[in-house]
């Protein structure tokens, strides 16, 4: 029997995050994964990449991951949206070159530095390749039986395996789930012109074309949506056509492609749980709440669960309650079940206001991406109340220490 | 609830402060308390508040850092009216040896199976505040919180509150205050739509600040620092300026330099 304060399973980017947080401030924790890390780390396992906001960019830094990544996120300071490639383009710019709107990381390369973070942690122990077979969840606190025979006790258990998560079932936690009928296309290429730091984002009547800048200047990652029909057509086409459709899709803007990395495909869809605390039990990530790759907020939503459940723990073991204790549950469940189905929200809206194909959908879409804009205020004060229990952002996003 | 009896036996001398109706509905409540949504669902909800309090006074009465999570290691806490633990446990987390009383048995059969599930060793005892402790070392911290409006005689009460003290020690007290917007949130409100069980307060023995004070001041202590506890819908119990609903003291020997 071993016994720690918080128990996580799944050592994902989420929740090995959520462990290095919960150590830089004297918490202890037990991560367990089924998956065998050596083999995450192989250079093919995970050609994605994801764009890290620049908020929970300052956390990675603030909990000692950041340095470990230097150099490697390139910096988002654009964003080009496009109507097809017969319109102009909507620039979003970041306010200045020093805070850009987000950096593009290699997954592998993430979870080289979390991994990196752990092993010098003084509180956390990573168990992995270990394999669940039980978990329980009484008065007391929580259990969990490996297929070992090891039990590892703690006072709360965190379900952060991502958006299949037997966690969340088990509990009889049910998600809204909404299936886009599309399949994401994912493969790194490399461009014959600079990309100057600028994410492109095409929207074709068929689904989204995005070309999302990379280190160095001369590589972007393609997610590139398809419709579930399409799919297995596009899947199967060799490398050169693959390549010959991708470059008409992109319309030239980054000059020749040519592919650096093996390709990969998701199938995309939206699910969202009304419920992500139970007793002793939190979901955070996809575990809770996934979202469509279209924003690139899906691990952003996941680290801002990080930062909100972290900093209400980190208090309330100050205070010297359980870390399972009902009242700080409560408080993160109130702080985070908002701001979860506000962004999945309006991300759920972009991708049918895109979906819809013809000329009157194309009119409509140029008035809805007005409409966005137009409803930022609306959206930022219905997220200004639902953190109303802390008053602002957590800390962590802030790039404090709680 | 300081007593040191259960109802209908002759109370022990001394025994000054029990109203053994008192500990009797708290006794009947005893096995409901640990559960978050249960009888003393309020209770839990304002635990958050009043340990937010106390920790800022503990950390600037021992010069604490207030990131550090053991801030009463090697100190002696004593929690008076301790009902099932659910003060004295974070005492306990937070590094102190502690010692619960409560005029209940059934409270403190409870508190001691809970704090052995949490794997806390508490020293629970039942009855009389000025027996149980009679002799020993005085305690560096002292904590009464919503006990005061439930004793017969809160001046003896206080006085017995200041005995147990440490002339460095810290005192610290919560209770409801006596005004008519308390009367109407806990007992007409509170009680009468099921939040907080029926019976559980007599508005006519809530104490004032002012009443408070004037025990404390009596009993040879000094209040150093004060809040209120007040309720919106939309953030729960908040501390503020506001006294007129339920209110902390923080309180030393009026000989200390604090």
């Amino acid at each position: 029997m071993e016994r720690t304060e918080v128990i996580i399973l799944g050592g994902g980017l989420v929740g090995l995050t959520l462990a290095i947080a919960l150590d830089a401030h004297g918490i202890a924790s037990v991560v367990i994964d089924p998956a065998d890390p050596a083999k995450l780390l192989e250079p093919g396992f995970d050609g994605r990449a994801s764009a890290v906001a620049s908020a929970p960019w300052r956390m990675l830094e603030a909990i000692g991951v950041g340095k470990l990544l230097a150099g490697q996120g390139c910096p988002i300071e654009h964003i080009e949206v496009r109507d097809g490639l017969s319109a102009g383009a909507l620039r979003f710019d970041a306010d200045s070159v020093e805070d850009p709107l987000g950096y593009m990381f290699e997954n592998r390369a993430l979870r080289i530095a979390l991994y990196q973070r752990a092993k010098a942690a003084e509180y956390l122990t990573l168990l992995a390749p270990a394999m669940p077979v039980d978990t329980v969840r009484e008065d007391d606190g929580v259990r969990v039986i490996l297929a070992d025979g090891r039990t590892i006790e703690g006072a709360l258990l965190v379900g952060a395996e991502g958006r299949k998560s037997p966690t969340r079932d088990s509990a009889g936690i049910r998600s809204a789930r909404w299936d886009y009928d599309h399949v994401a296309q994912i493969v790194t290429v490399r461009h014959s012109q600079p990309h100057r730091n600028v994410a492109h984002e095409i929207f074709y009547s068929d689904g989204p074309f995005a070309l999302l800048p990379m280190m160095p200047g001369d590589r972007s990652c393609v997610v590139w949506s398809v419709s579930r029909d399409d799919a297995p057509a596009i899947r199967d086409l060799p490398d050169r056509a693959f390549l010959a459709e991708m470059q008409k899709r992109s319309g030239g803007i980054l000059g020749d492609l040519e592919m650096v990395s093996p390709r990969s495909a998701y199938p995309l869809d939206f699910h969202h749980t009304a419920k992500v605390v139970e007793q002793r039990l939190v979901l955070i990530g996809d575990a809770a709440h996934g979202i469509h790759p279209i924003a690139g907020q899906g691990v952003n939503l996941g680290y801002r669960d990080v930062a909100a459940l972290a900093e209400v723990l980190v208090e309330g073991v100050r205070l010297g309650l359980d870390p399972g204790d009902a009242q700080l549950l409560a408080r993160y469940e109130r702080w985070r079940s908002l701001d979860g189905l506000m962004v999945a929200g309006s991300t759920d809206a972009l991708v049918h206001l895109f979906g819809i194909p013809g000329r009157p959908a194309r009119a409509l879409r140029r008035f809805g991406l007005g409409a966005v804009e137009r409803l930022s205020p609306l959206k930022n004060f219905f997220m200004t109340e639902a953190r109303g229990s802390s008053g602002n952002l957590p800390r962590l996003l802030q790039g404090m220490m709680i | 609830m300081n007593a040191s009896t259960v109802p209908n036996t002759n109370p022990a001398p001394g025994a000054t402060t029990i109203i053994p109706e008192e500990a009797a509905h708290f006794g009947r409540l005893a096995a409901d308390w640990w559960d978050p949504r249960g009888s003393s669902a309020m209770l839990h909800k304002l635990n958050p508040v009043r340990l937010g309090f106390l920790r800022e006074r503990i950390d600037a009465h021992w010069h604490c850092d207030s990131a550090g999570r053991h801030p009463l290691s090697g100190k002696r806490a004593l929690d008076v009216g301790c009902g099932a633990g659910l003060l004295a446990e974070p005492l306990a987390r937070l590094g102190a040896s502690v010692t619960g009383i409560d005029a209940a048995p059934e409270n403190i059969a409870v508190a001691r199976l809970h704090a052995t599930g949490q794997g806390l060793a508490i020293d629970y005892r039942a009855g009389e505040l000025s027996e149980s402790t009679a002799g020993e070392a005085r305690y560096d911290l002292v904590t009464a919180m919503e006990v005061i409006e439930h004793v017969a005689d809160p001046a003896a009460f206080v006085d017995a509150l200041a005995a147990a003290l440490a002339p460095d020690g810290l005192l610290i007290l919560s209770t409801p205050n006596r005004t008519m917007r308390s009367r109407l949130a806990m007992i007409t409100i509170g009680e009468g739509l099921g939040k907080i069980p029926k019976g559980t307060h007599d508005w006519h023995r809530f104490v004032t600040p002012e009443e408070l004070e004037g025990l404390l001041e009596a009993a040879g202590l000094k209040v150093i620092d004060r809040s209120g506890i007040s309720w919106s819908p939309l953030r729960d119990f908040v501390l503020s300026e506001d006294q007129s609903l339920n209110y902390l003291f923080a309180a030393v020997p009026a000989s200390s330099p604090n």
